[in-house]
């Protein structure tokens, strides 16, 4: 059976080397004469380090050197390490100086011939400081809350406010007025950040499990102050990022500095323990609404208030009330964001970064509103619809929520939901139904692609991407072999490598959105001097044929109107020479951006099973339906969203990084105590995707779907323990203690 | 982790008793689920580990009074095996509620019942932590105690302050101490046997210590006598996810009853103390009175009172007093 190119649930083309092992992660690279690091972190939040003593450690045998921040190499960029207006570009920790800013910080790296001997040499460093008090986080300080220069995307407003707020607030008849609250998430992608690093010369290599090979690549260059193009990164696989291999932490750059200290290949991986603070986390937020509206449910007023945190070093801000300004039509409303600087780890972007804590709060919000006005949620969000962007001013490329509201509710079976809090009961377990409505902006960046038909009629892409577990190499392939209608397994990718065309970070879901439009117009471009190739050929059946009629399938440029009249590729390009077509191609987005507003949408919906006496909750069903353009593989796109629910579910009932007051220190640093969702945790779980065609977004056709899963999966849980137990929770993550308080 | 040499322990106990003579300050080995852990955290430093884990001690027989279970028998097996179903079911369900399938596999039951707490401040040797390094100080009491014990904390002397609120972890034990096993020890002079009620500690002044087993014996069986009452059981495990966490509160819960009279009765609960806590007074009083949910109540505030709940943990009284009317609800309807 002839396989169709897009949409199709294809395997991805790395499945098999996933699964029997023989795909070679960052940390399976090895290089003669290599040496291992392993960093020494710190037991202070706050101060200066004194002394380092590595007497003990230089005795062990194998011992290679200590780096610290009295011999690391100095950075000839360093003035590049410093807040700015890049997301990703955190301010790293790489042992320019003694300071210490958060406890778990790196300050020193043991370097041995074996990892045994440098975890062990790493034990025996004895740092002595000079500590300063600590600097609390939230909700400490939140009355010295400042505001942030910039939001991570710099197009988002820091403040913004609509229409009238005392009118909006004096037409309500029903308001509510509450505070919100998530707490501090720490990343812990299953695959370690890792590295191997060699210099040749003043050439540096890098093995590095990065989302960026390009924006890595142009990360080290600059932080060691040398051209990008002595610098190569390399990621054939990683085991997921979600945002902290997207920064290029602290890590980054310590590898390198430590092969160059050495003057031999340096592997670097990080403990589990050590993640915990220096590859970023989820900022915790303290977040008040206030939403208003009439007694038939239409909003007329919206304030939504958020502190953040950042640490002491640094500049970023939790965006956590975009989504608030845009998702329901209310003409007046109002959205701040402030922060307080903290000694703690770098915040930085995690999944669906402001929105996953934002959107909990709003979805919250609303959903309290609906129920003292006595609507159901979804009527209420239906009431409220916005058919443009109320924040921008502008249509939509593309919005079929009300679409995914509908089917998702259907397929759910919210009709049987009975209203009342606390209607529904089986045994000892309280059941309840909630949905939340979710949303991710489409993000797009600038990209460049080869592609190249070969004479055989196969087809090569190049662009500088990378896989982060989300199967992005196999769609690449997809979207060359649609365009030439081939079967995918004709196009052969090289990826993941910063040898080839600069490419976007894969963040933000812009991966496919950016790169798959620069794969789609080289492709095209190609297929367009193909079609000129044909109909300049007075050998070819398609000679002076206009380029309108002619059309490619199965490899084949043919006739539209006769099909039989026409050739495949291969016998066209071997009677032109036998030489390849190719074309190298930028892309990025055009002025739609400034006439459209481009988002994905969704609605989640959950059923929930609460034993009130012993405060247990668990999800008995979970159900996502979202538009987001053009679906170019079932299966991995359903992944994204699935992936994305369950880590709603840790967020709304598990996730919590617990830090010690008095000495700033993660007290969960692992993975028995930092807990996120088993499979038992969650029975039954699905997701589909409602149709949705959009040509004016991208020349990929698609939006992002790597984070909107998570976005509104937060509050639907939250919503769906308020319907079983008639208690309002507004403080994750949503654990036995505070089911118990709360009885 | 610091480096270290791993030499097979011989053919028998007595082999490896020997062994641990020459080298005192060795440790013994078998499934390396706590041990590896806790020298990977920097806590157990040995130089010297003795492999016991192919030492024939895995049986599972019948014996004149019950079942008796080899030290090195692994955990899996132990929840799979068709005696122990049949006969104390309340022991597989402890052991399948505990841990993940391939840390059963690997680990013991003599390891299981040394395995120490997830006290946070044990695991993080930045910080303080009398049951670590004694004397340093708790860095639970004041700190993140959410997960800590609210029984048995009180220190030896009213003039000493309380040393330790760490709990033991283990869902095995709990299910033990309800089935009065009996661990059976062989030491340099020869063996002893320990019920298991006493085996594990309160933390007094010396919470350095978990269990009364000397430094210089190694545990070979455990030994399940059959009750006098044919009765039922059940275990019930609170936590914050359905699988791989440890307990917040469990109860192991046994009943015999007879016309709705109970006639025997006990009662262990988990995650609330240094040790498995039951108090055989309160079983005693069970018997009796009706297998009713008013008896439950009384028998869980019984055992519940004199807790003492820190900043984080208030909420294991009410929810260690609803587990156990719940697991003796269930037991009581089988």
């Amino acid at each position: 059976m002839a396989k169709k190119l897009i949409g199709d649930p294809l395997d991805r083309i790395d499945g098999k080397q996933k699964v029997t092992g023989s795909a070679r992660y960052s940390a399976d690279i090895k290089r003669p004469d290599m040496v291992h690091g392993v960093l020494v972190m710190s037991t202070i939040a706050n101060g200066r380090i004194q002394k380092i003593d590595t007497a003990e450690t230089m005795k062990l045998p194998g011992i290679v050197a200590v780096m610290s921040h009295e011999n690391a190499p100095k950075l000839a960029g360093i003035d590049k390490n410093k807040t700015t207006e890049v997301a990703t570009d955190r301010v790293l920790q790489v042992f320019q100086d003694n300071r210490v800013h958060y406890n778990n910080q790196p300050i020193a790296m043991v370097l041995a011939d074996t990892y045994e001997r440098a975890v062990e040499g790493a034990a025996l460093v004895r740092v002595t400081y000079d500590v300063q008090p600590l600097k609390p986080e939230l909700p400490a300080g939140m009355g010295k809350a400042e505001t942030p220069k910039n939001l991570p995307r710099i197009d988002d407003q820091v403040d913004t406010i609509r229409g009238d707020m005392k009118k909006g607030l004096s037409d309500a008849t029903a308001r509510v007025e509450e505070r919100y609250r998530t707490p501090t998430q720490t990343h812990n992608a299953l695959e370690p950040h890792a590295l191997v690093t060699f210099w040749e010369g003043d050439k540096l290599t890098m093995y590095n499990a990065t989302q960026g090979v390009s924006t890595c690549q142009k990360r080290v260059a600059e932080l060691f102050g040398m051209p990008k193009e002595n610098v190569r990164v390399i990621t054939q696989y990683i085991g997921g990022g979600f945002g902290s291999k997207g920064t290029h932490f602290s890590q980054t750059i310590l590898g390198p500095m430590a092969a160059k200290l050495v003057n031999k290949p340096v592997k670097l991986v990080l403990k589990r323990e050590q993640m915990f603070g220096m590859v970023g986390s989820r900022s915790a937020t303290v977040q008040q609404l206030t939403m208003g509206a009439t007694a038939d449910g239409q909003l007329t007023a919206t304030t939504h208030h958020s502190i953040t945190q950042t640490g002491d070093f640094d500049d970023f801000a939790e965006p956590a009330g975009t989504i608030t300004r845009m998702l329901y039509a209310c003409p007046n409303l109002e959205t701040t964001h402030k922060f307080i600087r903290a000694n703690i780890g770098p915040t930085a972007p995690m999944r669906a970064p402001g929105e996953a804590p934002g959107v909990f709060a709003l979805e919250s919000a609303i959903d309290e509103l609906a129920y003292k006005l006595n609507m159901d949620p979804l009527a209420m969000r239906l009431k409220n619809y916005a058919e443009t962007d109320p924040h921008k001013n502008l249509p939509f490329t593309s919005k079929s929520l009300r679409e995914c509201y509908t089917q998702g509710a259907e397929r759910f079976g919210w009709a049987k939901r009975t209203p009342q809090p606390r209607s529904m009961r089986d045994g000892n377990y309280l059941i309840g139904m909630g949905m939340g409505t979710t949303v991710y902006p489409v993000n797009r960046g600038e990209s460049t692609a080869m592609v190249r038909l070969n004479p055989d009629g196969t087809v090569q892409v190049e662009t500088a991407t990378q896989d982060l577990g989300t199967g992005t190499f196999t769609i690449m392939t997809q979207l060359a072999a649609d365009v030439f209608g081939v079967s995918p397994d004709q196009v052969t990718l090289g990826a993941g490598d910063s040898k080839y065309p600069e490419a976007v970070g894969s963040g933000g879901s812009r991966t496919t959105v950016s790169t798959g439009s620069a794969v789609t117009q080289a492709a095209q471009a190609v297929l367009k001097k193909a079609k000129k190739m044909a109909y300049s050929d007075k050998k070819s059946p398609l000679y002076a044929i206009a380029e309108a009629e002619i059309e490619v399938v199965n490899g084949r440029l043919q006739l539209n109107s006769n099909p039989k009249t026409g050739e495949p590729f291969s016998s066209l390009l071997k009677r032109n020479g036998n030489k390849p077509i190719e074309e190298t191609t930028p892309s990025k987005a055009g002025d739609e951006k400034e006439k459209y507003s481009m988002n994905a949408f969704g609605a989640i919906f959950v059923e929930v099973r609460v034993d009130e006496a012993l405060g247990e909750v668990r999800i008995s069903r979970m159900m996502g339906a979202v538009a987001a353009g053009r679906i170019l593989n079932e299966k991995t796109a359903r992944s994204q969203i699935l992936g994305g629910m369950v880590w709603g579910v840790s967020m709304a009932l598990q996730e919590h990084t617990v830090m010690d007051p008095r000495t700033g220190r993660v007290m969960n640093a692992n993975l028995a105590e930092y807990h996120v969702p088993v499979n038992a945790d969650i029975r039954d779980i699905d997701a589909f995707f409602v149709e949705e065609k959009d040509d004016i977004a991208n020349p990929a056709g698609v939006k992002g779907i790597g984070e909107i899963g998570i976005v509104g999966s937060v509050s639907a849980i939250a919503n769906a323990i308020y319907h079983a137990t008639g208690k309002r929770h507004r403080d994750l993550p949503i654990t036995v203690d505070k089911m118990l308080v709360m009885k | 982790m610091k480096n270290f040499d791993l030499i097979e322990a011989g053919n028998g106990a007595a082999d490896a008793l020997r062994l641990l003579g020459t080298n005192p300050a060795a440790r013994f080995i078998a499934g390396g689920t706590n041990l590896v852990d806790l020298m990977k955290y920097g806590i157990e430093n040995p130089d010297t580990l003795l492999d016991i884990s192919r030492l024939t001690m895995t049986q599972i027989e019948k014996t004149a009074t019950g079942l008796r279970i080899g030290a090195l028998a692994r955990n899996s097996d132990v929840a799979a095996n068709e005696l122990v179903g049949k006969q104390f079911p309340l022991l597989s369900e402890a052991l399948l509620a505990g841990a993940s399938p391939q840390l059963r596999n690997m680990a013991t039951m003599g390891g299981n019942l040394m395995q120490r707490t997830r006290c946070h401040y044990f695991y993080d040797i930045s910080t303080p932590c009398n049951k670590r390094a004694p004397g340093s100080g708790c860095g639970a009491i004041g700190g993140y105690n959410r997960t800590h014990a609210i029984l048995g904390t009180e220190p030896a002397s009213a003039a000493t302050t309380i040393q330790c609120i760490a709990t033991n972890p283990s869902d095995m034990n709990v299910a033990l101490s309800a089935l009065d096993a009996v661990v059976q020890v062989q030491g340099p002079n020869g063996t002893r046997s320990i019920p298991l009620i006493d085996f594990h500690r309160l933390p007094g002044n010396t919470p350095q210590r978990d269990t009364v087993l000397e430094a210089n014996e190694l545990i070979t069986a455990i030994d399940l006598p059959m009750p006098k009452m044919v009765g039922k059981s059940h275990y019930l495990k609170v936590r914050d996810r359905a699988s791989y966490a440890f307990a917040l509160v469990s109860v192991a819960a046994r009943l015999a009853v007879e016309n709705g009279i109970i006639t025997e009765a006990r009662i262990a609960l988990g995650g609330v103390a240094h040790k498995p806590w039951r108090l055989p007074d309160v079983e005693q009083q069970m018997v009796g009175k009706q297998a009713t949910e008013t008896t439950f109540r009384e028998a869980a505030r019984q055992l519940l009172a004199g807790a003492k709940p820190h900043e984080h943990n208030a909420f294991k009284i009410e929810l260690a007093e609803s587990a156990i009317v719940r697991a003796l609800q269930t037991v009581a309807a089988k």
